[in-house]
């Protein structure tokens, strides 16, 4: 079906976009002049991500303007200015001054949406340790796993994630030297053995005065893990200069405005929670939506019309089930304020861009980026058409490509290094020309992992795509095994591993399932050891077992039984023809699985 | 529906849904979502299961009614 074009601009638009004219934006624009957007450190000291996000603010006219409107999971309000953000998040670098931590140490976050987050996260950014966020839904072999690739040296909880999934594996992680607890009175839960230091405590006895010390643009500030089709998740590293992507990327995708209030619904444990979740906003002086709790079709709608919510970053899966809510529940709603709505994670089909316009009042603007790319780099602006099911166009001052791979999957390098661009039309791998500011730096300490990601003076992002002639880029599929559902990229092996060790498996394949609402979900094939049969006490038993170990996040909602796994001649699981014949395919036409 | 029955349900669909749950671990008022480390596409699946084993229509606006255990068993004796 041919979706109509969305023309632009819309006549109601007030403010009008930042960028007015996407051509024109793309000709001008320079990251020299993005970085001249941000006022760096106090005496030539460098970049430093928290002095930009929040002392600036705080030293100046906004300083009394609400950064986080936290919302907990009762509905109560808590109001931090971004005054308070600057104090707190002082305290918190000079705790980790005290506790002996050094810059360029990482200080791993496993906590709830809630302001101890921010202030954890952001006073780590001051102290110059790296921040490495986790997702409190991980179960405690994933935490285990990124603390220990990572080599965390300070982890702050909360006592209920502690007790659940820290307390059992902190011995095995020797480079972890302290557990600060946040929640004050029910702290005390942990204290048996004094494994854990009390955060409030800690935040009421430091001082909320701190300098930030010289800062050099290109010092790790973020790790990010993501997963790969083989081996374990692999830690993106990302530099203080990436703000300067954050600062671009929020005025000219999100059309940040400094009266906005806006809400990025994601997670700060994957990377869009951070980059736009914390930084972005924080950054341009606006006050951003913290809401601690869970997807609600009823509540989501409540937050957007009572806290006034002007620009709204979400993702496919959670437009999917407000539109399966149904256009009356959000019609109940005044969402007159909504200016911009913008999604990531995975492509957004069209029905859910034409859906926004009848039930929002406004059209949905897919973008595209990864958590190697740290920023959005190709994405629908408010000046600009909407083509529905396009991720858009490159943002100014990226430069994508198209790039030929061969019958391997490799993009094709000619004799002369460089690589072979698609005809307009054809499909090939998304590829970025390297040197923006957010791009990352390397996968801790894997080298050759990071160099595999480049050929032809191109960053590979592993995504199919295609070029129309007007330069609109449309996904086609994944170029390797990693599973994304509701926005997350799932590793097929850190599954696999995990399953491996319940006594009845002898193999297991793990593959993406099509869904409807979360674009895939895991689903594992076990193979079974002799002596034990299939039946469903044995799937429940499975199921179990890997949501306690790898948490709802990661582990399959699907197990099924295949005592037949499809091997390549070497002897590894041949995981495209698992979707093939889930999907009901033919087993050798595997090559139309990336389009599925 | 009685209150014992409610409640064996409500653990027979959880048991499909996240098998390692312990319906006895949920303190009083604490959300289901929330003591069992359920994630949405999980809370979403139990309400559709507590629909097939009923065949009570769920509408969407009831969801919040189901999120603790007091919540759910009120919902399913007075629905009959």
């Amino acid at each position: 079906m041919q979706w109509e074009t969305i023309h632009k601009p819309i006549e109601h638009d007030d403010p009008s976009p930042n960028m007015g004219d996407y051509v024109a934006e793309r000709d001008a624009f320079t990251w020299e002049d993005a970085r001249r957007a941000l006022d760096g450190l106090p005496g030539g000291r460098g970049l430093n991500i928290a002095h930009e996000a929040v002392d600036r603010h705080a030293a100046g006219p906004r300083r009394e303007h609400v950064a986080l409107l936290c919302l907990d999971r009762h509905g109560e309000r808590n109001e931090v200015t971004y005054a308070e953000l600057a104090e707190s998040s002082n305290r918190f670098a000079n705790i980790l001054d005290t506790l002996g931590v050094v810059a360029g140490e990482r200080v791993f976050v496993l906590m709830q949406r809630t302001a101890d987050l921010y202030v954890a996260a952001l006073g780590t950014l001051k102290h110059r340790s790296v921040l490495c966020p986790l997702f409190a839904a991980f179960g405690p072999e994933p935490i285990r796993q990124r603390l220990e690739l990572g080599t965390g040296c300070v982890l702050v909880t909360s006592p209920t994630l502690y007790r659940r999934k820290v307390a059992g594996i902190q011995d095995r992680l020797p480079s972890l030297r302290h557990v600060l607890v946040a929640g004050g009175s029910t702290a005390s839960e942990t204290a048996e053995g004094a494994r854990t230091l009390d955060l409030d405590a800690l935040l009421a006895g430091a001082s909320s005065q701190y300098e930030i010390g010289p800062t050099d643009p290109e010092d790790m500030a973020l790790l990010h893990f993501t997963s790969g089709t083989t081996g374990m998740p692999k830690g993106a590293v990302h530099v203080h200069e990436a703000v300067v992507s954050h600062h671009a990327t929020g005025r000219i995708a999100l059309d940040l405005h400094p009266d906005d209030v806006f809400w990025c619904t994601a997670d700060p444990g994957w990377v869009t929670g951070t980059s736009y979740g914390i930084v972005s906003p924080l950054v341009h002086g606006v006050t951003s939506i913290i809401d601690e709790g869970d997807f609600d079709a009823e509540r989501w709608y409540s937050v957007l019309e009572n806290e006034g919510v002007t620009v709204w970053y979400t993702a496919p899966t959670a437009l999917r089930m407000l539109m399966q809510a149904g256009a009356d529940v959000a019609k109940a709603h005044d969402l007159s304020r909504l200016r911009f709505v913008a999604s990531v994670g995975e492509p957004l089909n069209p029905e859910v861009v034409v859906w926004g316009q009848e039930a929002l009042g406004l059209p949905i603007h897919d973008n595209w980026w990864q958590t190697e790319t740290g920023g959005i780099m190709v994405a629908n602006y408010a000046c600009m058409d909407i083509r529905p099911g396009s991720m858009g166009r490159p943002l100014p001052g990226i430069e994508a490509a198209v790039l030929v791979r061969d019958d391997h999957g490799n993009v094709a390098v000619s004799g002369d290094g460089t690589a072979v661009e698609s005809a307009v039309g054809q499909e090939g791998e998304l590829a970025l020309r390297p040197g923006w500011p957010s791009m990352f730096r390397g996968y801790l300490g894997d080298t050759e992992r990071y160099q595999s990601c480049f050929a032809g003076g191109w960053y590979l992002s592993g995504d199919l795509v295609r070029r129309d002639e007007d330069g609109y880029f449309w996904f086609v599929g994944r170029g390797n095994d990693v599973i994304k559902s509701s926005g997350h990229l799932i590793g097929p092996f850190e599954v696999e591993s995990t399953l491996m060790e319940h006594p009845a498996v002898a193999e297991v394949g793990v593959i993406g399932k099509p869904d409807p609402l979360c674009g895939e979900v895991v689903k594992a094939f076990v193979t079974l050891r002799a002596g034990y049969e299939p039946n469903e006490d044995l799937r429940l038993d499975l199921l179990g077992f890997s949501r306690k170990r790898l948490g709802a996040a990661v582990a399959p909602r699907e197990i099924a039984f295949d005592q037949h796994l499809p091997h390549t001649e070497s002897g590894k699981i041949m995981r495209r023809v698992l979707k093939a014949r889930e999907l009901g395919l033919s087993e050798g036409d595997t090559s139309t699985l990336a389009a599925s | 529906m009685t209150n014992d029955e409610a409640r064996q349900l409500i653990r027979s669909v959880l048991h499909q849904v996240a098998p390692e749950a312990d319906l006895d671990e949920v303190g009083a008022g604490e959300t289901l979502q929330e003591a069992l480390d359920l994630d949405s596409m999980d809370f979403l699946n139990f309400v559709v299961g507590l629909h097939e084993a009923t065949g009570l229509e769920i509408p969407e606006r009831d969801y919040p009614q189901l999120s603790t255990v007091e919540g759910c068993v009120t919902y399913l004796t007075s629905a009959g």
